[in-house]
């Protein structure tokens, strides 16, 4: 059974080259049968081989499987291999079972779409490079799956192509994080000149050995590995990209911008934290990024009129808590959060896309309102997603992994106050916004007619995502409350367990009362703006035109870098386009045609002109010879 | 015998020589300007047999000799041509064969 690894990224792949090159020819009905079913045999598989591999005796710590010799040149040998250990089966049990219940959803919310089959073309490309992804044996294959993601990204978020706009934000994701990429491409080199290998396994190994804690090259590399991290999973500086991604359709912003790809940043760190442990600066740069991006994310959600606008901030909150948790040292508490905030972040992006799909491509919240009675199975779902996304204490799956995170902050050994109170106010702003986005689309007068009513498809993928938002937190419970450790015990064999400081474990249940107060107070702040004093928020948005309005534009981060960047670059392109360096070469052109012009007046054809002209040569000749 | 300076044979020679030269640049039917170039080719011999005699050498009169067969060359080319410009452009004027301008 474990032979058979390498069909769970394949599968998508065959899908893929049966809509690519089936297109349109394939009858309309077969079209998200090849699609989903693809992805759904694939996560038939990664259920098959996860239980074999997990009730293998002796348990196996991991299995490798080489499927081909890629790359072998004189010393340099790279094959295509995949891994398989527990943290790798995290991410693909989460890939292809969301992204089969995001494919579901597709296949009614795409129906009517004129490239039906070129999104499912996309959508499979997209699962299969990001099962390469989580799955390879090296960074060389890590990072083929990195930049196939990035395409695919790339891809769909240009998918409907005919807007401009569409096609900007696209070109706009596709260069920032290229950035990203730069930087952890270099990364890649020295790690291969430092070890001669670019498999994970034998890095991992040799790493202690060569470097001591602090060492500068562990550090540099660390540094630059983040910097690929901070590009794909939109943290601070790069994050820019992510709001405007959401042209994409909406099951693309569930599947690419929330519940995976954004996501490759916080596995590839946990996968190389050996380094990332040698290097205790760039550790703790990953921590301080993740607090101010949450931060910096989170005030900008609170001013969004766009639904999927406040989603993709919130997107970049909650990847900057998974960046804090991996900065404190708190590595299974990072994939925890991802597995939590994939289920319920694709939830709430689908429910965005069902309510947007119903009002008639309206984005606009304030345009919306008492939804709750027109969709009533959306408004149910979506507000367990939210209240999962808020963390509200002890039914959702939120809490307990962003409790996690937020007891770690403060309790690890890495963690200190002030990430602990960034995470702590995160946490306040982050119920805020999600109950202002959920009193504004379902609350409150009917201010639009519903158009479209989701069919059975998105009910049961709506359905399914809801029971895992809710259920799926209570494979975790804190000390304090029963002492269930699933997912880390689950994940040991792979990441270290966080050593916390001493003699403060006691302390826990105030740290989550106070999650929990800060949750249901920012809830009642919501109900109490939104709902009671509809008046109010105008009120004070009113009284801070600059602060809202620098919130609204994602803190004029976009303003900074045209400033910085682009204007730059094309000011020097301007000048380049006329080429200063040609200019040399154009004079000496001019000169030989001015010249060429002159000479060819005396061409006249007249005879007698020609012999004027031989004359007077003859004279000045003869001048010359008396006089000199 | 008297002999005639070798000064007035030179004057001759340079006036029949600039009368040719005028000649050539003030005439536009080209049979007249053949019969310039032949005047100043043989104003040119008369200062090659002046000077012969002067310094009594054979030279003057050899060069001549030269001077008067590459005149007859000279003169059969150039009616050539001139028969094949009358054909293409039914004139002698040679400012009508300027096609050639740049």
């Amino acid at each position: 059974m474990s032979d058979l690894v390498w069909l769970i990224p394949g599968l998508p792949f065959v899908g893929a080259v049966i809509l690519i090159f089936g297109g349109t020819n394939l009858p309309r009905r077969l079209v998200p049968v090849v699609g989903a079913g693809s992805v759904g045999l694939s996560a038939l598989m990664t259920l098959f081989i996860g239980f074999e591999f997990l009730t293998a005796t002796p348990t196996a710590q991991s299995y490798q499987q080489v499927v081909w010799n890629w790359i072998e040149a004189s010393g340099f040998s790279v094959a295509f291999a995949f891994h398989l250990d527990v943290l790798s089966l995290v991410f693909i049990f989460v890939i292809t079972f969301v992204g089969f219940l995001i494919h579901l959803y597709s296949a009614e919310f795409m129906a009517s779409d004129e490239g039906y089959a070129r999104f499912f073309a996309y959508l499979n490309l997209f699962v299969g490079f990001m099962l390469i992804l989580v799955m390879a044996d090296n960074l060389l294959l890590m990072y083929l799956g990195w930049e196939g993601v990035g395409l695919c990204s790339y891809l769909l978020i240009g998918f409907w192509y005919l807007d401009e706009k569409n096609g900007y934000a696209a070109r706009k994701a596709f260069i920032i994080t290229r950035v990203g990429d730069t930087a952890m491409v270099i990364g890649l080199f020295i790690l291969f000149k430092t070890f001669g290998t670019l498999n994970i396994a034998g890095i991992q190994e040799q790493a202690p050995q060569l470097w001591v804690v602090g060492s500068s090259q562990a550090t540099l590399i660390a540094l630059l590995l983040l910097g690929g991290a901070v590009g794909k999973s939109a943290q601070l500086p790069l994050q820019t990209w992510l709001p405007d991604a959401m042209a994409g359709p909406s099951p693309v912003s569930a599947l690419i911008h929330a519940a995976t790809m954004v996501t490759a940043g916080v596995y590839i760190i946990a996968r190389t934290h050996v380094i990332f442990e040698l290097a205790p600066i760039a550790l703790f740069t990953v921590g301080v990024i993740g607090a101010l991006t949450l931060l910096i994310a989170g005030f900008s959600a609170l001013t969004q009129y766009d639904l999927k606008r406040v989603l993709a901030y919130s997107t970049i909150s909650q990847i900057g808590y998974m960046f804090l948790a991996l900065g404190v040292g708190a590595w299974s508490s990072a994939i925890f959060h991802f597995m939590i905030h994939a289920f319920f972040k694709a939830l709430l992006f689908l429910g965005a896309g069902a309510v947007i799909a119903a009002v008639h491509h309206e984005h606009d919240m304030f345009k919306m309102g008492g939804l709750r009675k027109k969709l009533p199975l959306v408004y149910w779902t979506f507000l367990i997603g939210a209240a999962s996304l808020a963390a509200l204490p002890f039914v959702t799956a939120g809490f307990y992994s962003k409790d996690q995170i937020l007891w770690l902050s403060w309790a690890s050994e890495k963690g200190n106050n002030w990430l602990f109170l960034a995470a702590l106010i995160g946490a306040f702003i982050t119920t805020v916004y999600t109950f202002r986005m959920v009193f504004l689309t379902f609350f409150g007068e009917v201010k639009t007619q519903v158009t479209r009513v989701p069919g059975l498809a998105i009910n049961i993928s709506l359905v399914v995502l809801a029971i895992l938002s809710t259920i799926g937190g209570f494979i975790e419970i804190p000390h304090s409350m029963g002492h269930v450790q699933m997912v880390t015990d689950f994940l040991s064999p792979v990441l270290p367990v966080t050593s916390i400081r001493p003699g403060i474990e006691s302390s826990e249940w105030i740290i989550q009362l106070a999650a929990a107060i800060l949750s249901i107070g920012g809830l009642l702040l919501a109900y109490f703006l939104y709902m009671k004093r509809p008046s109010l928020h105008f009120k004070i948005k009113n009284s801070i035109p600059h602060l809202h309005s620098f919130w609204l534009s994602g803190w004029r981060f976009d303003s900074l870098y045209d400033w910085l960047v682009v204007r730059p670059f094309v000011y020097v392109a301007n000048i380049n386009k006329n080429d200063p360096f040609n200019g040399p070469y154009n004079g000496v052109v001019r000169a030989a045609n001015f010249f060429h012009r002159i000479l060819s007046f005396t061409q006249s054809g007249i005879l007698r002109w020609y012999l004027i002209g031989v004359v007077i040569g003859a004279i000045l000749i003869l001048t010359l010879g008396i006089w000199l | 015998m008297n002999v005639i300076p070798a000064e007035y044979g030179l004057i001759l020679a340079s006036v029949l020589f600039t009368l040719g030269l005028v000649s050539l640049l003030i005439r536009r039917n080209i049979i007249f300007m053949l019969i310039s170039v032949e005047i100043m080719l043989n104003a040119a011999g008369i200062a090659f047999i002046v000077a012969g005699s002067k310094w009594a050498q054979p030279d003057g009169q050899v060069m001549f000799i030269f001077i008067l067969t590459m005149a007859a060359a000279e003169v059969s080319v150039g009616l050539a041509l001139i028969l094949q410009m009358y054909h293409q452009l039914k004139t002698l004027d040679s400012d009508a064969a300027n096609k050639m301008k740049g």
